[in-house]
């Protein structure tokens, strides 16, 4: 039964007792070693756990990498001024390789393994999803960084937060007052074909519409695509605007090919800067966009109006004034999204300074304390700007910045009101049990 | 092929590692019991494969998408409709059933490196299909099955999948029903014949076996276990997406099958467990932890190539079905 010449069946093996031994006992070492420690009551003074869901590998590992450096920054900053409520905070951090499924082993292996206090830092959006579950099963407050419209749309659950960063919807609402007033009034989208790219489908048409506008065309490019000449043709002639987002490597082919379609005759460009983020805006390929507009969360370069708080954060995080690493000017930074990491923690701090949160058993009050949250005011723990926090669907809403490059540059000419971010909310978490 | 002492040997061993698993329910720690119920799924899942690939000798790189179907079968349905736990299940099967036997029927016109080809374009297609669907499968971000949703009425009383210890034994008894169906057919006089197709499926046509119909069997079976793994995954875990239908869940149930022994019914336990840790422990300690992953897939190829289980088997162990 056992003899056979399937795959990888490559004939009798080489084993000898003494191996298969050595095999056994380094696998029950494995095996036996690090869950089964131990693991003491947390003490007053013992570290405040913050369980770091980080994209170290996959799709996410360049946002990743930002993001645990945005979060030790502010996390030393934090320990320095005292830690909270008089204890330092210790940040473990665990790889959820982007993808949903160990993301949600992740969040378990902090809950009961680690005992983390709580639970930070995701940005994938389908990470967040697939591990809410776990971090409202296992009642761990779960504070994600991540822009989706996922928390906001209200079919997560209560213990998942995103107090630090705005979500898509209002991003893409905000913006397009002055993509109409600006740019034009008819938009062509594209726009990946898969979640992320709904968000902006979904809520752009109807905001543009508000402002008079129209969405003339939307070309979805399917995720697998790695060329997109046979898509520029359905742009409809008498486009105003080409509003564009895509995800992935595939950015610099879609304009250098939208380069050679257009030539020197293109329409308005307006762009979600999350494609580009990581990436230098100089590099070959990326002429095309020169002129162009671009949404950025927190601006990539330093700005003649840059306040106080902003100079200091971006010299605690290590970017330059082109918002690359101030040790390394070819590694570009995700200066749009990882501002998030900084003030969600000053949320978590400023929510468990008021719930007088000890430890574990005051996960609910936590909870609670954030939910009552409503105003972060402009300055050190929030220098993208102030925000208003809704409680009752965990979202936060802010300013946006639309960008100009210019001269390999990327200038802020506009920056909107909280205001045009906002939204009727489409739930209510606070009704759920804790 | 075995004697009755023989065959009461392996069903002792069966039973007592599903007396084993029961045990643990009540002396794992926290994490470690919610890490096993974890991977009694997935590892359902791999013994799906394995009846496959194992005892057929059909190597499938599409298995995602019977993984998938049940997990979307189930979740949907639940999700949208508003379904009971059980029907919701049932869905999932049915789909696992309905999609095995159309792949079945035109995969199997093919064999050896076009088989694996056909399967992986057809998983390709499922997973495309997941995310042109976005507007109900919220494609790759997927949806989540809220907690009161997954609840089993059972006259007064409810039975909470959500609960930790409900759902690792439901995860138990799962496995323990693909574990005894997948141990009744590879001892049956089906599981003798696709053991002999895989052998030399010539020479079981000359013998008069109809070789096309039996492929077909096996392909639904695992196809059936598959989706129901996938479906208890996405009752007891709570999400659906369409990472799961991707082919990098087609590879895995590959490298667990290996990893444990092909064509053993306890390997696929052991290499989903196995590789659980390796990838839990290492992540700790590097970010490449899939080159250690990779390193340890060599070594396997080197010096146990029948895998853990296989290579036991091979050694001391000749009665391990």
């Amino acid at each position: 039964m056992t003899d056979s010449k399937r795959f990888f069946d490559l004939g009798k093996s080489g084993l000898t007792r003494r191996t298969a031994l050595k095999g056994l006992a380094a696998g029950a070492g494995l095996m036996a070693a690090p869950g089964f420690v131990r693991y003491s009551q947390a003490q007053s003074s013992a570290p405040i756990k913050i369980g770091f869901q980080a994209h170290r590998t996959g799709i996410g590992a360049a946002y990743g990498r930002w993001y645990e450096k945005t979060t030790n920054a502010a996390v030393k900053l934090i320990n320095d001024a005292g830690g909270i409520n008089g204890r330092p905070v210790e940040i473990i951090v665990e790889d959820d390789g982007t993808d949903p499924k160990r993301g949600a082993e992740v969040v378990g292996k902090f809950a009961s393994q680690h005992k983390t206090d709580i639970v930070f830092g995701t940005l994938f959006s389908h990470v967040v999803v697939g591990s809410a579950p776990t971090a409202g099963e296992l009642k761990i407050p779960y504070y994600v960084v991540s822009e989706g419209y996922h928390v906001a749309s209200g079919k997560l659950n209560r213990w998942v937060f995103q107090p630090g960063i705005t979500d898509v919807r209002s991003q893409v609402t905000s913006v397009a007052p002055w993509v109409a007033a600006n740019l034009g009034k008819k938009v062509t989208m594209i726009y990946p074909d898969y979640a992320f790219g709904y968000d902006h489908r979904d809520y752009f048409a109807p905001a543009i519409k508000a402002q008079g506008g129209e969405v003339v065309a939307q070309i979805p490019i399917p995720p697998t695509e790695s060329s997109f000449t046979k898509y520029l043709p359905q742009i409809p002639a008498d486009t105003e605007v080409l509003y564009h987002v895509m995800v992935g490597p595939g950015v610099l082919t879609f304009v250098k090919e939208l380069g050679e379609f257009y030539g020197s005759n293109k329409p308005q460009l307006f762009g979600f800067i999350d494609s580009l983020e990581a990436v230098d805006i100089n590099s070959p390929g990326l002429e095309f966009l020169d002129g162009s507009h671009f949404w950025e969360g927190s601006p990539r370069y330093a700005q003649a109006n840059d306040s106080e708080a902003m100079k200091a954060y971006r010299a605690a995080v290590g970017i330059d004034d082109n918002g690359a690493s101030t040790t390394d000017a070819k590694d570009v930074s995700t200066a749009a999204h990882m501002f998030g990491c900084w003030e969600t923690l000053y949320v978590i701090k400023k929510a468990m300074e008021d719930s007088g949160y000890k430890g574990p058993e005051d996960r609910a009050k936590l909870v609670e304390a954030t939910e009552a949250l409503t105003e972060f005011k402009d300055g050190p723990e929030h220098p993208q700007g102030d925000k208003t926090f809704n409680g009752k669907i965990h979202q936060v809403f802010g300013h946006q910045n639309i960008s100009k490059v210019e001269g390999g540059k990327l200038n802020v000419v506009h920056r909107t009101s909280i205001e045009d971010g906002m939204y009727e909310p489409e739930g209510d978490y606070t009704t759920q049990p804790l | 092929m075995t004697g009755e002492g023989e065959a009461a040997r392996v069903y002792a061993l069966h039973v007592a590692v599903i007396a084993l698993l029961v045990a643990l329910n009540f002396v794992l720690p926290e994490y470690h019991h919610g890490v096993l119920a974890r991977v009694l799924v997935l590892a359902v899942f791999a013994m799906g494969y394995n009846l496959l690939f194992g005892y057929v000798g059909l190597l499938s790189l599409g298995h995602a998408m019977f993984f998938a179907a049940g997990l979307y079968g189930a979740g949907l349905p639940l999700y949208h409709l508003g379904w009971g736990v059980v029907p919701a299940f049932a869905g999932g099967i049915g789909a696992g059933f309905v999609v095995a036997l159309a792949v079945g029927l035109l995969a199997l016109r093919t064999s050896g490196v076009a088989f694996m080809i056909v399967t992986m374009m057809f998983a390709q297609v499922f997973y495309l299909t997941t995310l042109y669907f976005g507007e109900w499968t919220r494609g790759d971000e997927g949806l989540v099955l809220q907690q009161q949703a997954r609840r089993i009425t059972l006259g007064s009383g409810t039975l909470d999948l959500t609960n930790p210890v409900t759902r690792y034994l439901t995860a138990v008894a799962l496995f323990a029903a693909a574990l005894f169906a997948t141990l009744a057919i590879v001892r049956s006089r089906h599981g003798r014949v696709l053991v002999a197709i895989r052998e030399n499926e010539e020479r079981t046509r000359m013998l008069g076996y109809d070789t096309f119909a039996n492929k077909l069997t096996a392909v639904v079976i695992s196809g059936i276990i598959c989706a129901a793994a996938g479906a208890a995954y996405a009752l007891l875990f709570g999400y659906v997406g369409s990472t799961f239908a991707s082919v990098q869940y087609s590879i895995l149930p590959l490298l667990w099958v290996l990893l444990g022994g092909a064509a053993t019914t306890l390997g696929p336990l052991i290499g989903t467990l196995f590789m659980y840790y390796v990838i839990d422990i290492t992540s700790g300690f590097t970010s490449a932890y899939m080159l250690v992953v990779g390193a340890m897939l060599i070594l396997l190829v080197l010096w146990f190539r029948k895998g853990i289980l296989g290579t036991l088997r091979e050694r001391w162990l000749g009665w391990l079905p």
